[in-house]
């Protein structure tokens, strides 16, 4: 069988926040076109840190990262921002922006980046989105008036509007009851049906992960410590693997 | 002891940093002028009624607290233009300013710091939307150019309060009013302190922005940039204030 080739590549990345505060200490994760990978660990083992370095909110001190095979460490303003087109980040609270309405949230970076866009092109580009996620009836409604699981889904519309190949969701389930986590989960495999996405996806929702990952990474103390499939890891011997399934 | 001055020097650098980077900014694409609009209606017109009421009571007060003391020296005809003189060069642009400080910085703090702590600056970063040049850029800008119109307008109404407060005791029409006044005015009263204005936007708009930009995670931080903000701009107020007057008096 042929080889895939990595989509996202991260080689021994390291970052520290001052003196003895070292959060990555040689992270190396591959990521293949078309896989949901669930990067799991203990609250400070780095896990946001590792996607934030991949979109370089937060600039690593050491180590390369590849994605779509572009050294990213490096790269000018403009050219990074070529390729953070290419990616979408689903933040923990959903980052809308407070003074604008749903319809605006939407339209904000399709205004930037599709200047070509006509304002009907915009709206229908903006009712399909939010079809896909299920939130139509939401489209006049501001941030304030939305609930946990409503802003996560609109953020998620926000940032499926400029059609990434890659998805990044930092903790997409948190704060979220059972039923409307379950259907955040739904939510992230029918994207990467519809719409053939490569997803990252960082959680300490074990329901989330069993359903979402084609494959778990699991960071301890700023490196990974072990990866696999769900059933794999599931039945490690590693006692402290196996503390995360019970 | 060492390290808190040091933190006050790293302070002061990364501000002077956060201005280059305004200026190296101003001129890159896109322009934002939908959103410098916004702002200058919200920094500008949201702020008349409040400079409208502290300029009219600016006015009234001090013709009322200036008359017994010129009455004892028959000078009672020089109230009008003193008045005004008062108001152009210093009253009304300090305190325009101090309380375009209390709102207009506050305000910018509180909203970029909260746009911080609940991560849509980073939102807007990893969509390939330059924050700095959407929120800072256009919110220094609009500071920079209302504040001052805000203060000609406080000069504007000032005096007419001056000519209330005048005709409680006395009887002048607003013609007589208002000759005794461009009477006593002159190129040197309004152009340096029209120009101390534009200062003073720009650090309230700039202060306002740095403290919020910069705040730190979590929602205490908010309240601390607002704060701070309020603070540091009243205190820039101040300082620009005396250099401008030390400079006006050395060139004039």
């Amino acid at each position: 069988m042929k080889k895939q080739t990595p989509i996202i590549e991260i080689k021994g990345l390291f970052k520290s926040f001052g003196k003895d505060k070292d959060v990555l200490r040689g992270v190396n994760i591959n990521v293949n076109k078309g896989e949901n990978l669930v990067v799991l660990g203990k609250s400070g083992s780095g896990k946001s840190i590792t996607i934030k370095c991949l979109v370089r909110l937060v600039e690593a001190d050491k180590g390369e990262i590849k994605v779509f095979g572009t050294e990213l460490t490096n790269l000018a303003e403009d050219e990074l921002n070529q390729v953070r087109l290419r990616i979408g980040f689903l933040f923990q609270n959903g980052a809308l922006y407070d003074s604008m309405s749903v319809r605006e949230n939407l339209a904000f970076p399709l205004q930037r980046h599709r200047p070509e866009f006509t304002d009907t092109q915009i709206n229908i580009a903006i009712e399909e989105t939010l079809e896909s996620v299920g939130l139509i009836e939401a489209i006049d409604k501001m941030p304030s008036e939305l609930s946990g699981g409503m802003r996560k889904r609109v953020g998620l519309a926000r940032t499926l509007i400029l059609k990434p190949e890659i998805l990044l969701y930092d903790e997409p389930t948190t704060g979220l009851d059972t039923i409307t986590s379950r259907e955040i989960s739904e939510l992230i495999i029918s994207i990467q049906m519809k719409f053939k996405t490569t997803s990252i996806i960082i959680t300490h929702d074990m329901a989330c992960a069993k359903f979402t990952s084609n494959r778990i990474v699991i960071l301890r103390d700023g490196v990974v410590y072990t990866e696999g499939t769900y059933q794999d890891l599931e039945q490690s011997e590693d006692q402290w693997v196996r503390s995360f399934f019970i | 002891m060492v390290i808190e001055i040091r933190n006050i020097f790293d302070g002061i650098g990364a501000f002077i940093l956060f201005i280059f980077r305004f200026f190296k900014e101003l001129f890159k694409p896109p322009l934002e002028l939908k959103e410098f609009i916004k702002q200058c209606y919200v920094i500008g017109y949201k702020s008349l009624p409040l400079v409208a009421i502290t300029g009219f009571i600016m006015g009234l007060v001090l013709t009322l607290q200036s008359r017994p003391t010129l009455a004892e020296f028959g000078a009672e005809s020089w109230l009008p233009g003193m008045v005004a003189l008062s108001l152009i060069r210093e009253i009304a642009p300090v305190i325009t300013a101090l309380i375009c400080a209390g709102k207009v910085a506050s305000g910018i703090g509180a909203e970029l710091g909260s746009m911080k702590v609940t991560e849509q600056i980073d939102a807007m970063e990893v969509s390939a939307i330059n924050p700095f040049k959407y929120l800072v850029v256009t919110r220094i800008l609009a500071a920079t150019l209302m504040i001052p119109l805000l203060v000609v307008f406080a000069d504007g109404i000032g005096i007419f309060g001056g000519f209330v407060g005048y005709n409680i005791h006395s009887e002048l029409n607003i013609i007589r009013y208002n000759s005794l006044v461009f009477e006593t005015l002159g190129f040197v009263d309004i152009f340096p302190a029209t120009i101390k204005t534009f200062f003073f936007g720009f650090f309230i708009g700039t202060i306002g922005c740095y403290m919020g930009f910069t705040a730190s995670n979590g929602t205490e931080s908010v309240g601390k940039a607002a704060n701070s903000a309020v603070v540091y701009a009243s205190l820039a107020i101040f300082i620009i204030d005396m250099l401008a007057v030390q400079l006006t008096d050395l060139i004039f």
